[in-house]
């Protein structure tokens, strides 16, 4: 009887030889399920072969063990790189996965398996009760933009289904260019029916009947997921003239970015969508009202419609009761950097950034002590280990002068050199300015003349009052994020860690 | 999926070119993806094409050399080497010894960033982030992930690459 395996295809796995496990287990006669992630990237390439008494992980597995592994699975013996069943495992059992309850274990391009594992109730259910209980349901479960800003996604698909207007359109934003941060990939590439599904009811409540998914050309593997996705979902009635039978219609397309961090942005984006340069819209018009080829359009991040199903299947009242504060639900958190279980952690908001890097991420991989924190991508600040106990919540890293941002963590060691971080902030600045507004591009290069100055001394205290100076021109003046948010990688850096930054 | 797939390139062609537009040039916003299907064709964006895109998107040439030239993916002027090493900068990389993977290519390979050698055999780019945070130093040669790297498999990866 041939053997069945499900092997992760994730980027991280492919990234490790994945490709050659294939080969070797191709070689040996085993079917292989090709999978995404669980999203315990240490064990990457990750391996599951079917037995009659279930699923028997390994991970991480080279090309060599395969023979061994067969072998164990075979005579029902034990394994090195077993880590026992997968279900049961502490960083897996710790979450609660809602965005990617499927992810790593459903085949990325089976609408079948999607289905099975209880996909397409919530787009059947969002076609029953109609546009404007969607609304109110997305309104009433808390749900924020999990992208960066975490502006209710409520209030936007009701902008967009209130703005005037024949042609609306649904646009994701995928292009997930922040250091640190892989969930939007991961979903992509491990469940993208989820992202479909979102987008369709995201469509439906707003009267839109075109959508596309913007993702950034570093993601060759998500592009291709998505666009098989999508291929099936047009072939089965998913996507199309008339979506799982109903009145409404939908058609999704991708289109793929070109290397420009500034289209992350959301009017940048769509800029870069309408064939332009990628340069920032001054708002208003906010995109609900003229977004895209000056329609109202709903953009949001992938994480954002992909919690859209939930709430549509599990209610409003369910994802609103998990949470603290005004941040409800589940977040995808992502552990990065020098950690020793790096991976994309679910849970309800609320939980410290000292537990989810030293209990759920088990410290630096290195050994060495932590010095810094950097949550929230490149435009994020950096905490140090006494900042540990706040809670993932938007308002409470806010507070203390952070950003939650996307959900990415990245862990540095002692190591690491806080000036260098500052002045690497300012140089991406500068590298990465769409040139739209004066405080961005030009104060981005000055900051990073003005920390070079600094560094050199001998008038530090004059520099470092201009850099202050510059920082709060660049956060007040700028037109989006990028020469807005900058500051705060740079000020924590200088005011968590004011002893790099002695002239040298 | 972009300048990846076919680093050599190929001749100019205004035939090809022409094709490569043709099935974006009604499309709403089709610019880029015809920018990314004239680097697909020819390894970059030749100078003549920027002429046929301008008249098949009714703009000028300026405007059409201003989206090319604003973002980092398009090569306006050739083809890059046989072999593209691109290496994550990103923060997470850096968190996990990025910059030594970066300073052993420079010294290995004799380039700077975005630098092609002489005899066109590599091309070393900067990259800021593959989304492989969890796995890094990350890179990305001739298209195909590449995950915890260090300075001895980067040597591994370039002895390996046919010339």
């Amino acid at each position: 009887m041939t053997i069945r395996a499900r092997l992760s295809h994730d980027t991280a796995s492919v990234a490790l030889g994945g490709k050659a496990v294939a080969r070797a287990l191709r070689e040996a006669g085993v079917e292989i399920v090709p999978v995404g992630s669980r999203g315990m990237f240490w064990l990457e390439p990750f391996l599951e072969v079917q037995t009659a008494s279930g699923w028997r992980a390994f991970g991480p597995v080279a090309a060599t063990d395969v023979p061994g592994i067969l072998e164990a699975v075979r005579v029902a013996g034990t394994h090195p790189l077993s880590p026992g069943r997968i279900e049961d495992h502490p960083f897996l059992e710790a979450q609660m996965r809602l965005t990617f309850a499927r992810c790593g274990s459903v085949d990325p391009a089976s609408l079948q398996d999607y289905e099975t594992a209880g996909g397409l109730a919530g787009l059947k259910r969002a076609i029953e009760i109609g546009p404007k209980a969607i609304r109110e349901e997305i309104l009433a479960s808390g749900l924020r933009g999990r992208g960066g800003a975490g502006f209710p996604a409520g209030i936007k698909w009701n902008g967009a289904a209130e703005a005037p207007g024949d042609v609306k359109y649904v646009v994701c934003n995928a292009d997930e260019g922040d250091s640190g941060t892989y969930a939007d990939r991961m979903l992509m590439e491990g469940d993208p029916f989820l992202l479909i599904e979102g987008m369709a009811i995201a469509a439906v409540a707003t009267g839109s009947t075109r959508g596309f998914i913007y993702i950034r050309s570093e993601y060759p593997l998500a592009i291709a997921a998505m666009r098989r996705a999508i291929a099936v979902a047009e072939d089965t009635g998913l996507l199309g003239a008339s979506i799982l039978g109903s009145a409404f219609a939908f058609d999704l397309e991708v289109r793929v970015g070109a290397g420009s961090y500034v289209c992350g942005e959301e009017t940048a984006l769509l800029e870069s969508i309408e064939g332009r340069r990628g340069q920032v819209r001054a708002k208003p018009p906010l995109p609900v009202h003229a977004g895209l080829f000056g329609k109202p359009t709903v953009i949001n991040n992938v994480l954002t419609f992909a919690a859209a199903p939930t709430v549509l299947t599990q209610g409003a009242g369910f994802y609103r009761d998990l949470g603290v504060g005004r941040s409800r639900g589940t977040m995808p958190i992502q552990l990065a950097g020098d950690i020793k279980h790096g991976g994309l952690f679910e849970t309800p908001f609320g939980v410290t950034l000292g537990e989810l890097v030293n209990d759920i991420g088990g410290g630096t991989a290195s050994g060495r002590p932590i010095r810094a924190v950097q949550v929230g991508g490149p435009l994020g600040a950096y905490f140090p280990p006494s900042l540990f106990d706040t809670p993932f919540d938007y308002e409470a890293f806010t507070a203390k002068g952070g950003l939650i941002g996307h959900g990415g963590i990245v862990v540095f060691n002692d190591t690491v050199d806080m000036a260098h971080q500052a002045r690497f902030a300012m140089e991406f600045c500068a590298v990465e300015s769409c040139g739209k507004c004066t405080p961005c591009r030009i104060g981005s290069v000055r900051g990073t003349e003005t920390i070079d100055r600094l560094l050199k001394g001998p008038d530090k205290a004059a520099q470092m009052a201009l850099l202050r100076d510059l920082c709060d021109t660049m956060k007040s003046g700028s037109l989006c994020a990028l020469g807005g948010f900058v500051p705060y990688p740079v000020l924590s850096a200088i005011d968590h860690f004011p002893e790099d930054f002695v002239a040298r | 999926m972009s300048s990846a797939v076919n680093m050599a390139g190929s001749a100019w062609s205004e035939d090809r070119a022409r094709a490569a537009i043709a099935p974006h040039a009604a499309a709403p916003g089709g610019l880029l993806p015809a920018l990314h299907a004239l680097q697909a064709e020819f390894g970059f964006v030749p100078k003549p094409a920027i002429a046929l895109l301008a008249h098949a998107f009714n703009l000028s040439r300026a405007e059409v050399f201003g989206v090319a030239s604003f973002y980092h993916d398009f090569r306006l002027d050739g083809p890059a080497g046989r072999h593209v090493l691109k290496l994550c900068r990103a923060e997470a990389c850096q968190a996990v010894g990025a910059e030594r993977v970066a300073a052993a290519a420079h010294a290995t390979l004799k380039l700077g960033w975005s630098e092609t050698s002489s005899d066109g055999a590599w091309t070393l780019e900067p990259i800021y982030c593959l989304g492989l945070c969890a796995s890094g130093p990350s890179a990305m040669l001739d298209g195909e992930p590449v995950g915890r790297l260090d300075e001895v498999k980067l040597a591994e990866l370039i002895a390996q690459a046919a010339p």
